[in-house]
Formats: C-alpha cells, sequence, structure tokens
C-alpha cells in the first residue's frame, strides 16, 4: 500500500501547477469569466502543447494513457487556479463517453482532434424533470432507414456554445425512467435543426439549454450499440464524479489557506485575528473537513483503479462528503473573511460558488445518500 | 498510488484471522469479563501474542518488533477489531516502550523491554495531577535528589489501572527555574516502592477503573530517570503523539457500526426495523461515510510513517474525529437502547430481562465520555494543529 505519486504524475501536477501560477493570476481569470466565451482559444492551444489534453486518453490513438490518478493530480491543481477552459466538458465527458464507447470510426475521427485542441465537445444529458436521474430521459430518437431522428430538449449543458459536437443521450425505446433504451450519439453542433439558448451561471461558465427539432443523424454516430447506452453514461458518470471531485478538493485547498492567511494579516481589537482562539478551532475544523475529503478522494480512486467491490459506494460516499465538506469549507472562508468575505470583488466568493456548482453536479449529497443507503442498509 | 493487498497481504490476513479465530477463546473472553480473573486473562492473552512475535506492531525490529509494512498492521488492527479481540493493554507497548527504546539507556532497555514484551510488568501511566489537567505542564509532584535517589511527593490523578499495575511512568518536576516545561523529568516508579498509595475512583459508568496515585516521599533511584533531568517534556511529547494515533481506534469503531446494524435489524418500532427507518440509515450514513474517510486519514498517516516520519500533528487529527465517530457510535447505540439504555450491571438473563444490549450500551456511551478529555482534551488537539499545521 502507498500513497505516493509516479515520477510522471508529480511532473504533470507541477506542470499544471506551474501554469496556474505564472499565467492564470486572479485577474487573468476574471478577464477570461467576462467574456463570452468564458475560455480563451488560445490557453486552449497551451493546454494541447503541454499534453494535458491528451491525459486520459488510449496510446493507440496518440493518448498519454493516463488513469484516474493522473486526472486527479491534474484537477486538484485547475481547482486551485479556478481555471475556466473546459476541461471537464471537454476532455472528462465529452472525450470520455468517445474513448470508453464501442465506435470505432468515431475513436480514430475525433480523439485525436481533442488531443490536439481543435475539437471542443459537449455532454447533454440532463432534462428539465431528470434532475439527477440520467435514465430520466424524454429526448427521443427514432429510426428513419440509416439515419435516427432526434427530437428533445437537454439543459444546463457545459461548454455547449464552444463545442463543435454534442453527445446527447436519447431513448430509442422503453419507459421515460427504464435504464433499457437508453442511446447516445454524436451530433454535430451545426445540425440542422438545434437551437441554443445560452446563458451563464454563478460560477464563470457559460451552459446552454439545447433543443432538438428533428435532428437527423446517421445510424453509425451511435456511441455504442443503440438502446445499451446505460452502462456507458454510469461508467462516464464516476469519472465526472472523481475529477470533479479531485478539482473541488484543489477549490477547498485554496479556500482554506487563504482564510489562514487573512486571519493572520486582518487586525482588529489592536491584533491579528488568527489569535483568537474562537477562530483557531473554527480553521482546525475545515482543515480536518479538507483532510476527511482527500482521504475519500484517495480512497475512491484507488477503488476504482483496482476495481475494487466496494467502489460505487466509495465513489457515493466521496460526492457525498464533497457536497458537506464543501458547504462547511466555503461558509467558514466567508464568515472569517467578515465583509470582505461577501464582495465580489475577493475571490472567496468565487472559489465558494465553484464549490457549489461541483456539489450539485453529477448528483448532490441528498441524491447519493439514497443509493449509498440502499446499498449499505437494504436487506 | 495503490491500496490493493498483495498474494503475501491475503495470506497474512488468513494466518493472523486463524490465530485469532484458535487463539481468543471464549472462556478467555469469559474470564476477562470477571473483575477477579481480569487482570490474569488480559496478561495470558498477551502473552499468546508475545509468543507468536505480534505483541508490539509498531516497535522496530530491533527491540522485538515484528518488521510489518503499515498494509499489515492495517490488516492485523482489522481482523483484530472484527474478530472482537480486545486491544493489548496501551501504557507499557506503546507508551513507555517506545520512549524507552527511544531515549533510554542500554540498561534500561535491557531491564525493560523484554518484560514489557512479555507483559511481566503492568504499568500504567502518571501525567496528569489533581491541579494540572490540559495543562499538563503546570505539574507539582516534586522530586527532589538526595544522594542516589530522588524523593518524590504529590499526587497524579485520572490513572487507568493503578490498581494492577507494578510500575508508573511519571512526569515529575526537579525544577522550578525558567518556564514551566522545562524543569520536568521523565520517571519510572516501582509501584511496590514503600509510600505509594492508590485510591480508586469510581467513575460515571459505575466502573472502577481510575484511581489516584498519591506519593509521600517516596525513595526512586536516579537509575529510572529517562535521558536527562529537566529534558522530560520533550519526551512526553513525542509519547503523547504516539498515544494519540493509538486511539484514532478505527477498526474498533467500524466494529461497533457492524454491530449497531445487526441490532437495528431486531430493534423494532410501531412493526417497522430500525434498520428500515430512514432517519435511522441517514444518521448511520453519516457514520459510516466519516469512518470510511478516517480509514484512509490513518492509513495516510501509516504510510508516511514508514517513509521514515515520526507521528506529529496529524496524530491530533486521527485523535480528534476518532473519539468523535466512538461518541457518534455510542450515542446510536444507546438510542437503539431505547428504554433498556438505563440498564445497570445484572446478572439477569437476557431472556427475563427482556433484552441483551442496554448495559453494554449504557457502559460504553458512560465511559465514552473520557475519550474527548483524555490523552489531551480534544480542545487542547485544536490548539496544536492550529499552531503546528495551521501556523496560528
Amino acid at each position: 500500500m502507498n500513497f505516493d505519486f509516479s515520477e510522471e504524475q508529480v511532473m504533470l501536477r507541477d506542470s499544471v501547477a506551474r501554469y496556474v501560477q505564472d499565467d492564470y493570476d486572479w485577474d487573468t481569470r476574471r478577464a477570461i469569466a467576462a467574456t463570452d466565451q468564458a475560455m480563451k482559444a488560445e490557453n486552449w492551444q497551451t493546454f494541447a502543447e503541454l499534453g494535458w489534453l491528451s491525459v486520459p486518453f488510449d496510446e493507440a490513438h496518440g493518448g498519454f494513457g493516463g488513469g484516474p490518478v493522473d486526472v486527479m493530480v491534474m484537477m486538484e491543481e485547475f481547482g486551485k487556479g479556478l481555471v475556466l477552459e473546459p476541461y471537464f466538458a471537454t476532455v472528462i465527458l465529452f472525450g470520455g463517453l468517445i474513448q470508453k464507447g464501442s465506435n470505432q470510426t468515431l475513436k480514430d475521427n475525433l480523439i485525436p482532434s481533442i488531443i490536439d485542441g481543435s475539437c471542443q465537445g459537449a455532454y447533454a444529458y440532463v432534462e428539465r424533470q431528470s434532475r439527477f436521474v440520467m435514465n430520466d430521459v424524454t429526448t427521443t430518437s427514432v429510426a428513419q432507414g440509416s439515419d435516427r431522428i432526434i427530437n428533445g430538449e437537454k439543459v444546463v449543458v457545459f461548454n455547449a456554445t464552444n463545442a463543435n459536437y454534442f453527445v446527447v443521450s436519447a431513448r430509442s425505446s422503453g419507459e421515460q425512467w427504464s435504464e433499457e433504451g437508453l442511446s447516445l450519439f454524436l451530433v454535430p453542433a451545426d445540425a440542422e435543426g438545434i437551437e441554443l439558448v445560452s446563458y451563464r451561471l454563478m460560477d464563470g461558465q457559460v451552459v446552454a439549454n439545447v433543443r432538438f427539432n428533428n435532428v437527423s443523424v446517421p445510424a453509425t454516430n451511435a456511441l455504442c450499440e443503440e438502446g445499451k447506452a446505460w452502462p456507458l453514461m454510469q461508467a462516464i458518470a464516476e469519472d465526472a464524479i472523481l475529477a470533479l471531485s479531485a478539482e473541488a478538493v484543489g477549490v477547498m485547498g485554496q479556500l482554506n489557506a487563504k482564510t489562514v492567511e487573512y486571519t493572520k494579516t486582518r487586525e482588529q481589537f489592536g491584533v491579528k485575528i488568527s489569535v483568537f482562539q474562537a477562530l483557531q478551532h473554527r480553521m482546525v475544523d475545515t482543515f480536518m473537513s479538507y483532510e476527511q475529503t482527500k482521504s475519500l478522494l484517495y480512497r475512491a480512486v484507488c477503488d476504482v483503479e483496482a476495481d475494487k467491490p466496494d467502489r460505487r459506494e466509495s465513489l457515493l460516499a466521496l460526492k457525498i462528503m464533497i457536497d458537506k465538506a464543501g458547504k462547511h469549507i466555503y461558509s467558514e472562508a466567508i464568515q472569517l473573511h467578515g465583509g470582505m468575505g461577501i464582495t465580489d470583488e475577493l475571490d472567496i466568493g468565487h472559489y465558494a460558488k465553484r464549490l457549489m456548482m461541483i456539489g450539485t453536479t453529477f448528483g448532490d449529497s441528498m441524491h447519493h445518500m439514497g443509493e449509498f443507503r440502499e446499498l449499505r442498509y437494504a436487506s | 498510488m495503490d491500496t490493493r493487498f498483495s498474494e503475501q497481504d491475503l495470506a497474512f490476513r488468513e494466518e493472523v484471522r486463524a490465530f485469532f479465530s484458535a487463539e481468543y477463546t471464549q472462556e478467555l473472553q469469559d474470564r476477562m469479563k470477571v473483575k477477579t480473573t481480569f487482570k490474569a486473562a488480559v496478561v495470558e492473552w498477551q502473552k499468546k501474542l508475545h509468543a507468536k512475535g505480534w505483541i508490539a506492531p509498531g516497535w522496530p525490529v530491533e527491540y522485538g518488533g515484528p518488521g510489518w509494512s503499515p498494509t499489515q498492521r492495517y490488516i492485523f488492527d482489522s481482523e483484530r477489531a472484527s474478530a472482537g479481540v480486545r486491544d493489548t493493554v496501551p501504557f507499557g507497548l506503546t507508551m513507555v516502550g517506545p520512549v524507552i527504546y527511544t531515549f533510554g539507556t542500554e540498561e534500561q532497555k535491557q531491564r525493560f523491554l523484554p518484560r514489557i514484551l512479555a507483559s511481566d510488568d503492568w504499568w500504567c501511566q502518571g501525567y496528569s495531577e489533581p491541579g494540572s489537567g490540559s495543562d499538563l505542564a503546570a505539574l507539582k509532584t516534586k522530586a527532589e535528589r538526595d544522594g542516589d535517589d530522588y524523593i518524590i511527593n504529590g499526587a497524579k490523578i485520572w490513572t487507568t489501572y493503578a490498581q494492577y499495575a507494578d510500575w508508573i511512568f511519571c512526569l515529575v518536576r526537579t525544577s522550578n527555574e525558567g518556564k514551566k516545561q522545562e524543569g520536568i523529568s521523565f520517571l519510572l516508579i516501582d509501584m511496590t516502592t514503600p509510600g505509594v498509595k492508590v485510591n480508586p475512583i469510581v467513575s460515571i459508568d459505575n466502573h472502577h477503573s481510575l484511581n489516584e496515585v498519591e506519593f509521600n516521599n517516596v525513595r526512586v533511584p536516579v537509575a529510572n530517570l529517562i535521558g536527562e533531568e529537566n529534558r522530560g517534556w520533550h519526551i512526553a511529547k513525542s509519547l503523547l503523539a504516539h498515544e494519540r494515533t493509538g486511539i484514532a481506534g478505527v477498526a474498533d469503531c467500524k466494529r461497533a457500526v457492524s454491530e449497531i446494524k445487526r441490532l437495528a435489524s431486531a430493534e423494532v418500532n410501531g412493526g417497522r426495523r430500525l434498520i428500515d427507518d430512514p432517519g435511522f440509515q441517514d444518521r448511520l450514513a453519516n457514520i459510516d461515510i466519516e469512518l470510511m474517510a478516517l480509514e484512509y486519514t490513518e492509513l495516510r498517516v501509516l504510510a508516511s510513517l514508514s517513509n521514515g516520519g515520526a507521528p506529529g500533528p496529524e496524530s491530533s487529527m486521527l485523535k480528534i474525529k476518532g473519539t468523535e465517530m466512538q461518541q457518534a457510535t455510542q450515542t446510536l447505540l444507546m438510542d437503539l437502547a431505547a428504554h433498556y439504555q438505563g440498564v445497570l450491571p445484572t446478572d439477569l438473563d437476557p431472556e427475563v430481562l427482556g433484552h441483551s444490549f442496554g448495559s453494554q450500551a449504557r457502559q460504553a456511551f458512560m465511559y465514552g465520555r473520557a475519550a474527548t478529555i483524555y490523552g489531551g482534551s480534544n480542545e487542547v488537539q485544536k490548539n496544536i494543529i492550529a499552531k503546528a499545521v495551521l501556523g496560528l
């Protein structure tokens, strides 16, 4: 048993950390967040040149062949800098779906262009009514010869306005909540019948509700066998939870560190407020929340990598803790920064908002607690 | 990063399981439950562990440790707890033992370590005093030099198992000069020395495990001093870090949770089993998840220790979270026991009484209050983390 990173993982982590430190300061980040794209194309090319976009892809397609630990060390550093570029949407979700699907042609065509930075993608899987249940799908796919006609609406689609392609979940057969009959299709963003309504989220992301009105794609655009996409949707949700959780741990670490630093400089009643025991103990509590979350991250990553029998429980526990510890840590960070903590100017609020968004992406604690209890306590 | 068990690890796990199941007999456990046979039964069990070479998992090989990897230590402790096997008495094996092999002279090591390993000496800990609890360095028990001896006067309190002990390790004041931490020495005292008196303290769980130990002109050879005179404080701190790592008790807490699951499957309220009650499940799940995290926090600490680190401030976190989780499970067990949570020890058969675990829940809960107080109260641990980790 060991918790050491390999030499390659240390290099990867340091390369992202250096970038965030040198090229992604707070003013730069603010400026990017104010653009319509909520990303900078030039930065994305740098990510490609540094090899980051290749990390989770297999070597046959020019990838680095990395696993969950490699993704984790990168995402944690992205979290520290609140990096806006859509690594999660394009590489983890969109790229991950293509990579883990069974459509060889799509892999050959798309993965190299994701790696070289020329292709952006988005995963359209949430519907108005679906909340966190990914198999609650009313978007339909109907066969018309060798084509498939897609109708329906997806909401809060990350990176939708930048994407060259969508992967959309659609129902080929079965009832609204059935895990059977689900399909995943690749749809070019410029396909006829696509309507985007874009808006901004509090963490700086630009997302969109995407309508598919009689959008026609060839059946060969299916990522895996039609009607059998549920296992792939579940697999990508697991990768998503691990990646987001790693990012959240990075955010939490920054919130704690910034809060400790602030109390060492802020003076009230003629002393640095860090000398007050009431505040010290609260910062110790958030430190422990952070360490406990990090432990669950390591646990889930190791269990998934080794495909252990209770990997699912570890993942659920992790995402539940991300929500719970996240709320604890950002609330205390804001409180201990006093009035400054509630300004838009200070970065604290922005770190808090990113944690809040991660808390609800791919399931909040209420949602996952139900499944956790079922797995652990049902007879 | 990898937490998989190797083939050797799995074989080791089988060996540990087989050993516990063969050697930790029901007959031995029954004797541990009776006051008059408790000590002899515990010593007998520890001698079995010693004969197997497994008595001191944390000790270096040169002093008699088994040379286990962190994984093996984890496996051993998990199997021990899940088999319901009591942990060894810590005062000799995890407290004074490491102090003696780290700070003692060659003669002291040869004199004390083999007898600690063999459980020939029963040790207790003389740290707290009636006037110094959390503020340990304010201790007043005085040691005055008289030729080759010290003359000890004062009192120690909360001394667990002093009634069984052959030896006590004490922090004593050898100087009043300078800062209060600077005049403290670490001394080993034979409990049979004239002037040592043990006064029992019955605790909130109605048991007697705690004591006050009085010292009236007790003569102790200078040869029993560990390290230098007036340099006992840093020895005490290193011991406390070892002690705190030990009291996280994650494996035992996991065992308590599985016991709660079993009992909650039998307890019924309004026709519904407690284990099927969403509110109950929620409380259990919150404990379960914190424990899953704490298990890995402990593994991370163990792994860093095996890379050559010494237990430091992170042991304070293990102590805080571990004892909080212990109390959370004890509270849940009490709630599970409902009307029977107040039952005092009784010879009544559970069939006659109508319940099987009320008294056990009460005792665990009541004595469990001590866990967030001993080993340095949890508030003191937070002060340590604030200073040593956060730099506040």
